[in-house]
This record gives structure tokens, sequence and C-alpha cells, in this order.
């Protein structure tokens, strides 16, 4: 299937959920946050959330800034 | 150094502070100099932005919270670059849940790429939105007091006008705005943009404000690391001079030295 993922086009296989997301990314650890169609998946949700084709994923972290 | 015995804590969202300086991480050469500076500024409350992460590029380089780490600092994420109400909003949830749902954020809902002045219509719908659904909005915005009362009746918990434009370092523009957003204010005042130097910082100290929030006067510094610890103290000299309350201004000079005793 294939996702928008930061406003990029993602391969991704079917059936693939947010935390295989995460794992493909090497970002499992890491502080980031992810909005799916623009709603928050929250941390625990990762491993249950699964993703369609079509999805639009936010993958976003912390950076400097005033 | 415990000179403000006469002085009650900021207090912001029920935390108290003892610092009234509140900085950015942003447009630091590096890390190490971002951590090296905000821990000179003796800041507890760090800004940070919230921006995509670069997918497939250096997943394992080291992260600004690993340097600034939340459970040392209270973090204050910023919606800086959103230009609407909604992408405002977005981002706000985004770092709720970033920040394992610590509520408090800096809204700026900007209007102009020039300017980077707030647009204070979509300002004012945001922070409606944001605290219906429980945040605790430090709010900066534009001068104008009415639009400060304004925020501060929707229920934000900190307006923050700007002093002269973000990044400009022209220091305090106008001073007799923020005194009457000061002279009215039911929450704290913190001035958020335009300090260029530790005297602009200790200005808005001495007008009253409760907090002053700078990033680029420390970043942009040929010194951030000295600069960081000169806003310290410019800080602490500010409020401690506004609650000594300053003498009058005259036109004409009044002596030091007693005329009586004089040899002739």
């Amino acid at each position: 299937m294939r996702i928008q993922l930061n406003g990029e086009p993602f391969e991704l296989p079917d059936g693939a959920t947010v935390a295989d997301l995460l794992v493909r990314l090497d970002l499992t650890g890491r502080r980031v946050a992810v909005e799916r169609n623009l709603d928050i998946v929250p941390r625990s949700q990762h491993a249950e959330t699964t993703l369609v084709d079509g999805d639009s994923l936010e993958v976003v972290h912390a950076i400097g800034g005033g | 150094m415990h000179s403000n015995r006469h002085d009650t804590p900021l207090t912001l969202a029920g935390r108290t502070y003892q610092s009234r300086l509140l900085v950015g991480t942003g447009k630091y050469k590096d890390l190490d100099e971002t951590r090296r500076a905000i821990e000179a500024s003796g800041a507890e409350i760090v800004t940070v932005a919230v921006r995509r992460t670069n997918i497939g590029q250096n997943p394992g380089e080291p992260n600004l919270l690993d340097v600034i780490p939340p459970d040392r600092y209270t973090i204050l994420p910023n919606t800086a670059g959103c230009y609407d109400a909604v992408e405002a909003v977005r981002t706000c949830r985004l770092a709720r849940e970033l920040l394992d749902g610590h509520s408090l954020v800096k809204l700026e809902v900007l209007a102009d790429q020039k300017t980077l002045f707030p647009n204070v219509i979509e300002t004012l719908k945001a922070a409606e939105t944001l605290v219906k659904d429980g945040f605790d909005v430090m709010v900066y915005t534009s001068d104008d007091p009415i639009i400060a009362r304004q925020l501060a009746e929707i229920g934000c918990i900190a307006v923050m006008p700007l002093a002269g434009l973000i990044g400009s370092g022209l220091g305090i523009c106008n001073p007799y705005n923020l005194r009457i957003i000061l002279e009215e204010a039911t929450v704290p005042v913190l001035v958020d943009a335009g300090v260029g130097t530790a005297s602009d910082a200790t200005i808005a100290m001495e007008l009253g404000c409760d907090a002053v929030l700078m990033n680029t006067a420390i970043a942009h510094a040929q010194d951030p690391v000295l600069m960081g610890e000169a806003m310290k103290h410019a800080i602490v000299a500010g409020r401690m001079a506004y609650l000594a309350g300053r003498m009058p201004r005259k036109l004409y000079a009044s002596a030091s030295s007693p005329l009586e005793g004089l040899i002739n």
C-alpha cells in the first residue's frame, strides 16, 4: 500500500501498523508524535493502529525554536 | 544570590519558577551551545518547535530533548510557522502527544513572513479551541491592549505581547502600550520578542512584566553563553528595580551632597 508520510509518498506492506512504520523509520523508542488523517495516534495505540492505503501520516519531533 | 527575598515566584499553570527568564532553543550553532547558553541563563522554561522528522536521515542523531531534558526543564512547545488557527491547534495536539500529555503551549499564529506579526484574529480562534481542549495557553500577541484583554478573558494563562518584531533585536518599541496591558492585566504578562540586549530585558522587567521570553538575543550574540548569563542578571536587576520603585524623574538637578557645612 502507499501512504503519504510527512507529505511524501511512502510504500508499506499491507496490514502494517503505526508501530511497524516507526520500526521501518528507525524511530522506535524515539520521542516522536504521530498524527493519522488529522487525528493523534497515542503512543499506547501505535501497535494496534493498522494503516490503510491512502492514509496521511505526520511524524513529528521537537527541534530548536523560539 | 538570594536577592529576590521580597518577591513571590512566577506562577504559571500551577507551577512556580524562580527564574523570570524564558528562552528559546532556535538559531544556535549546535546542541552543545544550546545547552550551555541555556544553563548560563538560568531559565527553567524552554521553548521548542514541532517539526516533521527527516525520514531516512540520521535517525540516531542527538535529539534536542536529550540536551534539554523534560525532567529538568519545563518544555514549552510553540506553534511557530503556523499561519492559521487550524494548523496551530493541530501542532499543539501533536506537541501534547510528544510530551506525554503536557498541556502547556506557546500559541503563536503569524500573519506575514516579513514581519512575523501575529494574526490576532486567528490567534483568538485558536486560543478558544485550545482552552476548551484543556491546554494551558501562553499566547504571543501584538501589543494591542484590547486583544491582550480578550485573550485573557478567553482563558489564556499568560499573555505575551511583542516588544519588537521577532528576531529584530529592536528592544522595547512601545513601552506605553505595554504599560497599559500591564495596568489591567489579570494574568501574567511576558514580553515575547524584540529584546536585543540585556538593558532591553531590564526595561521590560522595570515596566512590571512578570517575565521575558527571548531567543535570538542570546543565540545570535557573539558569545551566546556569556549573553545567556548577562540576561539572567538583567532580568533579576529589572525585577528588583521594579519592586524597589524608581525615583521620580525631575527636570532639574537636585544635589546629592548637603549644602550645610560648606567651607565658605
